[in-house]
């Protein structure tokens, strides 16, 4: 039981020690425990602000593009309107009045002019017949005669009946625009009823859309020639700097990035009977500027959020990480003086057992050397007596050496036995040093103390503490070499424990030895030494609530630190 | 000191420590009857009670502390010092609450023990010492 006991210590105490001596497991475990802290707090918030933000983004878009798309509508239907009006009054005027009537200039200059008054944005009209001169005009230029079959629009009103053309400069070298009808009379002559716009109209249209500052708005056609000016991307006539994307005769919003790298809303669509589209654009910086403001304001809660729980993360997990490894630490001591505890009872009980096998034949020994020597005391005569006195002095005094050794190892065995006084440690450490004065005399070892004055008395069993002192000093004196030195010192260490060091400038331990010192047996006295003396003094230090330590180097000597409590600790543990 | 008057009993299963111990006494003029076990020892002392008796504390049988109760409880004037092979044991310190009056651990040395026996004779039989 006790070797199970003995054997399931053990491995949890390699256990413990494997793991407090390996500061890697520990730091694993830290970086674990932070990640997944982490990635259990972080992980929702990224993803809330991720779905947040798109969500946001998506819904912003959405509201932007709506009033885009129906300002575009509107502004399409208001430019429907206004050039179907103007095609059906000059296809009106080509049906009601004959070419002859037409051809005539004065007719010509009464019509135009009511339609100019009818009508906003009429430049001029003319009659030209199928060979493309011009038969009659009226309006502020002189483009009587000129022949128009080189034109293009001439070829497309031959050919669709009623056309609209694109802005373009033509003979007057003005940006215009004409709607042109072609009539046939019932005889099969052809003709074509000729008026020209000014495109100032369009941009009124424009104007009228009421666009916000950093917008833009403006015709153009399918070759990417400006019908209109843009504020952003050039005259009329010029090229759009980039590829309108695909539209239709409903009002459409795409996003795309225009010739500058500018992210914009392009809202377009193509006007009826006509081969240009009106476009209109929202940069998205201008857009989404409110937006970019609270972005940058959520990004920062975010960021601090982030630090904020990452740090208090890496705190928590500090702060139990080093609970655990001082948990883990102070389980091992625990273990280590609770194992400790029972090799030096199991020892004590065997001294003790030893001891008493040993003493009963050694007081016969002792007794019969004893009547040996008393008889032949009585005897003067007796032959031989001085070779056989010697002989009995020799048996005596191997008893006396066996006995020595039975008490030391009984002395071993006797340490449970506690009897706890107030006492002044100062007095006690002189006390002890007496008993091994004669012989540092004798050595030319020199004692040097320096003991605190005012040391508080402690409570604490005299001869424990004593056996502690001497066992150090004994120590200490066999590793000096004649004329050495041994220094005593004791101090108010803290509120809770005075201190007494044993400093000696002998021949030190290896690290090794060191370590091993407070183990039961070890030794480096060979066959003069029990090997006990440290492991009692260790652990008696350890039984009254004190600390003991060992700082040692080969060949320079040993300092031996004891830290003992001002209160008693005994029984408590 | 007239050591001659001494009445001592020697109690111990180790026949010939006892033996040797009582011969060793009796060159010193020191009468010292003996005694091999518990039993014998109690029986000795009803016969003839002596002032002082020396008991081993392990012996087969009757363990010495049990021998030193019925002793002291019959009677209180014989003292008794225990003799031990285990040095200020629990049953040493035990023996001194019966009421013994010392301990002492073998091997002895004669002269502290006939020392003890002499301060067991001559003491205020209340006051025990260790």
């Amino acid at each position: 039981m006790k070797n199970v006991l003995s054997d399931t210590m053990s491995s949890i105490k390699t256990d413990l020690a494997s793991e407090i001596n390996s500061p890697k497991r520990y730091q694993l475990l830290r970086r674990k425990i932070i990640s997944l802290m982490a990635l259990v707090t972080l992980l929702p918030l990224l993803s809330l602000a991720a779905i947040n933000y798109y969500e946001h983004q998506n819904t912003m878009a959405a509201e932007i593009q709506a009033p885009l798309r129906v300002l575009v509508g509107k502004a399409k239907h208001s430019f429907e309107l206004f050039l179907a009006e103007r095609t059906s009054a000059v296809s009106f005027i080509a049906s009601a009045y004959s070419p002859e009537e037409l051809s005539n200039d004065a007719n010509l200059q009464r019509i135009f002019q009511v339609m100019r008054r009818e009508f906003t944005g009429f430049v001029d009209l003319g009659l030209i017949d199928a060979a493309g001169n011009q038969i009659s005009y009226a309006g502020p230029y002189d483009l009587k005669d000129r022949n128009y079959t080189e034109q293009g629009w001439f070829h497309q009103v031959q050919f669709k009946g009623t056309y609209i053309s694109d802005v373009f400069l033509g003979f007057r070298k003005f940006p215009h625009v004409v709607i042109a009808v072609r009539h046939t009379t019932e005889n099969g002559k052809t003709w074509v009823l000729r008026a020209t716009l000014d495109t100032m109209h369009f941009d009124r249209i424009i104007g009228a859309m009421g666009l916000e500052p950093g917008s833009d708005a403006f015709l153009v056609n399918r070759n990417g020639v400006l019908q209109t000016e843009s504020r952003r991307y050039g005259k009329v006539l010029d090229m759009l700097p980039f590829t309108l994307p695909p539209t239709n005769f409903e009002s459409n919003v795409q996003t795309l990035r225009d010739d500058k790298d500018r992210d914009i809303f392009l809202a377009s669509a193509f006007i009826a009977d006509t081969d240009f589209a009106l476009a209109a654009i929202k940069p998205k910086p201008t857009v989404f500027s409110t937006w970019y403001t609270i972005r940058a304001d959520l990004l920062f809660i975010f960021v601090t959020g982030v630090i904020a729980i990452f740090l208090a993360v890496y705190r928590l997990t500090s702060v139990l990480i080093n609970r655990l490894q001082e948990s883990d630490e102070q389980r091992l001591g625990a273990i280590h003086q609770m194992e400790h505890s029972q090799k030096l009872s199991s020892i004590g009980r065997l001294a003790a057992g030893v001891a008493h096998e040993i003493n009963n034949p050694l007081a016969i020994i002792n007794e019969k050397a004893g009547l040996m020597r008393d008889i032949m005391g009585l005897r003067p005569d007796f032959p031989e007596k001085d070779k056989f006195s010697k002989q009995i002095e020799a048996i005596l005094r191997s008893v006396d050496r066996c006995r020595g050794i039975t008490h030391r190892m009984l002395g071993f065995a006797k340490r449970m036995d506690v009897k706890i006084e107030i006492l002044d440690l100062n007095s006690v450490l002189m006390e002890t040093l007496g008993f091994l004065e004669r012989e540092a005399q004798y050595r030319n070892v020199e004692l040097k103390s320096d003991l605190a004055p005012n040391l508080p008395n402690i409570p604490m069993d005299h001869g424990q503490i004593q056996q502690v002192f001497l066992n150090i000093l004994n120590n200490a004196l066999a590793a000096v070499p004649d004329g050495g030195q041994i220094m005593l010192a004791t101090w108010d260490a803290d509120e809770h424990f005075v201190g007494i060091s044993i400093k000696d400038n002998g021949c030190g331990m290896s690290d090794e030895t060191a370590k091993n010192m407070f183990e039961p047996f070890f030794t480096t006295k060979k066959e003069k030494g029990t090997g006990l003396g440290m492991s009692i003094t260790y652990g008696i230090v350890k039984r009254l609530g004190g600390e003991i330590q060992v700082k040692s180097k080969l060949n320079e000597g040993t300092t031996m630190t004891i830290l003992l409590p001002k209160k008693s600790t005994e029984g408590q543990s | 000191m007239n050591m001659n008057a001494w009445n001592i009993l020697l109690v111990d299963d180790e026949v010939e420590f006892v033996s040797t111990l009582a011969e060793r006494l009796e060159l010193r003029g020191i009468n010292a009857r003996v005694a091999y076990d518990g039993e014998s020892a109690l029986k000795s002392v009803a016969e003839n009670e002596p002032q002082v008796m020396v008991l081993d504390v392990m012996m087969p049988g009757m363990k010495g502390l049990d021998v030193l109760q019925r002793v002291k409880e019959a009677h209180p004037q014989t003292q008794v010092i225990l003799l031990t092979g285990q040095g200020k044991t629990r049953d040493g310190i035990e023996g001194m609450r019966y009421g013994a009056f010392a301990y002492m651990m073998k091997p002895l040395d004669l002269d502290d023990l006939i020392q003890t026996l002499g301060e067991a004779i001559n003491s205020d039989k209340g006051t025990p010492h260790a």
